[in-house]
């Protein structure tokens, strides 16, 4: 009976023309993202390491950076830009808001310093 | 496993491997009712030591601990466990599913709350319980003598632990295994506000998890985040304990409104005004929810910035809120109201609540919280919204949904009696406790001296407390006494959801065939525009159900030997938990297990019999 097939079971056949398109179009822009990673990490490490930023900007620098490698790394490493990833999206944001103001409330509503 | 020999199991290994979320369901609610009783002598044990100045009945460290116990008790181990217990129960036949997403996680789930609780308790036997109050602030926590607060902070993990995995499973059950036709805007109220207290639970508990890992590393390996001459910060506790513990509040009552929300329209014979205003209204709620924490820290000197922001996004919350409030009201409008106990509960939850509501607003206004701060004033606007919300809406869903979850009707006489001396008993114990708490009397203190105008109002809120408990009396008693109400039970209240539409006793199943939902309210829809059976999407064929497992026990009794090393410093205890956990884990992983599957004829024949 259909209700008993295995959906974990390797296809069958040769892939139609149109999903060979959409696998070459994906490979392309995983190659694009992964060398933008690259250069990201780098960027971080030879910043700092060359003292071409300024100490105050150093850290907020790098971490901009991470920002961006996180969300890229979730929409094109972690198929978070495909189609019926809606909740998926809602539900990252929703967490990173969250820690986001976890993080931010013990920066600064703890300290000696009163707002 | 075969079908025959799934069938064939004794009833106390059927009961303690079931990964059925109804037998799940009603396991959460046994284990949530036997904490609530607990917590309840915890509180008349509490209000009899205060019904007159200078009582001795207990020593003041018993007080502390009592008042712990009973705090923790009643949010961690009764209320959110009996909700989940319904919620276990309803939201896969409300949404016309087979069972939860995750089965096995609902079992396990289920079993790390109750050995988690159970841990809790033994610290009652071993030289005292924790004493630092539910929030277990620091300092007073983390130097706490004793092992108290050892059992304070890894009883929570645990059962946190499954509190997390309850409420990722019922996010992804119902985002998943919604019947076709069932979209999000056609979800019963009570699944939309438990999906929305999922989420909170999601995002909540990683909170909780971190302050009680931290208290642990201070308490027990001398970690020094807390101690101030080692340079730590007692405030962070505060924040992170808060930043759980207000969304908390939000993930006990949601779900409540969510059932009184099913409740008022059945009793009201008609649709529930404003379907999409109250999921926004719940949602929004569920935003704000995160947004206001440090409204419990007015007093410990945010600033006065810090403290108005966090008061105008708490009387933010009164708009949805309102919006609800308002909802119920114009659903009752007009409508053909029939007083039953569940709807009574109902009804005496929209004036109740409106009462904790006020009181909020109140202590939301940070320059009067000064004054009220830590007074009884706040012991009584916490139990106005916690139980003028959460435990009426429980016992509404209890006389609502008993028919369907035990297959007898719940006595309406015994149950009118329980409401109207349940009703009465707690506002007579918890009205007074505003003008104790203006006068000035704090919280948390175990005895006062007569002569202050305090004692004849302590004495009526006591007097309250017993009526409460009378009135609990008489729900066990009805419980055991209409069990021969047995007819009437598969609709007995003319329903609108899908629950509704399955016999009962429910079989382990749910559907024969997944239901097809045409409309919001697809019951009634069915019963006024088609011919009053739910339409099947698909053909009668064979069910594929899950197998029963032991692994979830297990799982749990691991951890709960890994604590007693931890808590006593046995180093083998600690790795025999963990091998006896993470064994048990590792054989989940390699073991295939696929499950068994119910033959057509078979659910043919339930279906001929009327099952």
């Amino acid at each position: 009976m259909s209700s008993h097939e295995d959906p974990s079971a390797p296809l069958q056949g040769a892939p139609s023309k149109n999903t060979e398109r959409k696998l070459k179009n994906e490979t392309r822009t995983q190659l694009i993202s992964f060398l933008l990673m690259i250069f990201i990490t780098s960027m971080a490490f030879i910043s700092i390491g060359s003292d071409a930023v300024p100490n105050g900007f150093a850290i907020p620098f790098i971490l901009m950076l991470a920002g961006v490698q996180v969300v890229l790394q979730l929409y094109f490493f972690m198929h978070m830009n495909e189609k019926g990833t809606g909740w998926i999206n809602v539900m990252i944001w929703s967490g990173l808001f969250v820690a986001a103001l976890t993080v931010g409330a013990l920066m600064f509503l703890i300290g000696e310093v009163k707002y | 496993m075969s079908y025959a020999k799934a069938q064939s199991k004794n009833v106390v290994w059927d009961w303690l491997t079931t990964v059925d979320h109804k037998k799940v369901g009603i396991l959460y609610l046994a284990g949530g009712a036997f904490f609530f009783a607990l917590g309840g002598i915890e509180a008349v044990l509490m209000r009899i030591q205060l019904m007159f100045p200078d009582m001795a009945i207990v020593q003041a460290q018993t007080f502390n601990e009592l008042l712990t116990m009973h705090g923790t008790t009643m949010i961690f181990l009764a209320a959110m466990p009996l909700l989940f217990g319904f919620m276990n129960f309803i939201i896969p036949l409300q949404i016309g599913a087979r069972d939860v997403a995750f089965p096995f996680l609902n079992a396990l789930g289920f079993w790390l709350f109750f050995f988690g609780g159970l841990l809790l308790y033994v610290s009652l036997f071993t030289g005292g319980a924790p004493d630092a109050g539910w929030t277990a602030y620091v300092p007073l926590s983390s130097n706490s003598p004793g092992q108290g607060l050892d059992y304070y902070v890894l009883g929570l993990q645990v059962s946190g632990l499954g509190t997390l995995i309850g409420g990722i499973n019922f996010l992804v059950t119902i985002i998943n295994m919604r019947a076709p036709g069932m979209s999000m805007m056609r979800m019963p109220l009570f699944t939309w506000s438990s999906f929305v207290a999922s989420m909170l639970i999601l995002f909540a508990f990683p909170a909780l998890t971190i302050g009680l890992l931290l208290l642990m590393l201070e308490r027990l390996f001398g970690a020094t985040y807390f101690a101030v001459d080692f340079g730590g910060n007692i405030i962070i506790w505060q924040h992170l304990f808060w930043i759980f513990g207000h969304p908390e509040v939000y993930i006990l009552i949601l779900p409540a409104f969510g059932i009184f929300s099913e409740v008022i329209p059945t009793f009201a014979k008609k649709r529930l005004f404003g379907y999409s205003a109250m999921v926004f209204a719940t949602l929004i709620i569920g935003f704000l929810g995160f947004m206001v924490w440090a409204h419990h820290m007015f007093t410990v000197g945010m600033g006065p910035v810090a403290n108005a922001i966090f008061a105008v996004a708490t009387m933010a919350i009164a708009v949805p809120t309102g919006i609800k409030i308002f909802n119920w009201l114009l659903t009752l409008w007009g409508g053909r109201i029939q007083f039953t106990t569940a709807n009574l509960f109902a009804l005496g939850f929209i004036p109740s609540f409106v009462m904790g509501g006020v009181t909020g607003v109140m202590l939301a206004t940070s320059a009067a919280n000064y004054q009220f701060h830590d007074t009884y004033f706040v012991v009584a606007h916490f139990h106005y919204v916690i139980i003028g919300g959460v435990v009426f809406g429980l016992f509404a869903a209890a006389f609502y949904w008993w028919p369907k979850m035990f297959g007898y009707r719940l006595s309406e006489t015994l149950g009118k009696w329980f409401f109207w001396l349940f009703l009465i008993g707690f506002h007579m114990t918890f009205f007074v406790q505003h003008f104790l708490g203006l006068m000035g009397m704090p919280r948390r203190v175990a005895s006062f001296l007569p002569g202050q105008g305090l004692d004849a109002m302590n004495f009526i809120s006591t007097i309250g407390a017993f009526l409460m408990s009378i009135a609990f009396i008489i729900l066990l008693i009805a419980i055991f006494a209409s069990t021969k109400n047995r007819d009437n039970v598969q609709d007995p209240w003319d329903g609108r959801t899908l629950e509704w539409t399955v016999p009962t006793p429910v079989p382990e199943y749910n559907f024969a065939q997944t239901p097809l939902v045409r409309d919001l309210d697809p019951y009634w829809y069915e019963k006024h525009e088609g011919d009053g059976k739910i339409k099947a999407a698909e053909p009668l064929g064979e069910i594929h159900m899950p197998n029963a497992t032991v692994l979830p026990v297990t799982i749990s009794a691991g951890l709960i030997v890994a604590s007693f090393g931890f808590i006593y410093h046995v180093l083998p205890l600690i790795i025999g938990g963990f091998i006896i956990t993470f064994g048990a884990m590792f054989v989940r992983s390699i073991k295939e297990d696929h499950g068994y599957h119910i033959p057509v004829d078979v659910i043919k024949r339930d279906k001929e019999e009327g099952k």
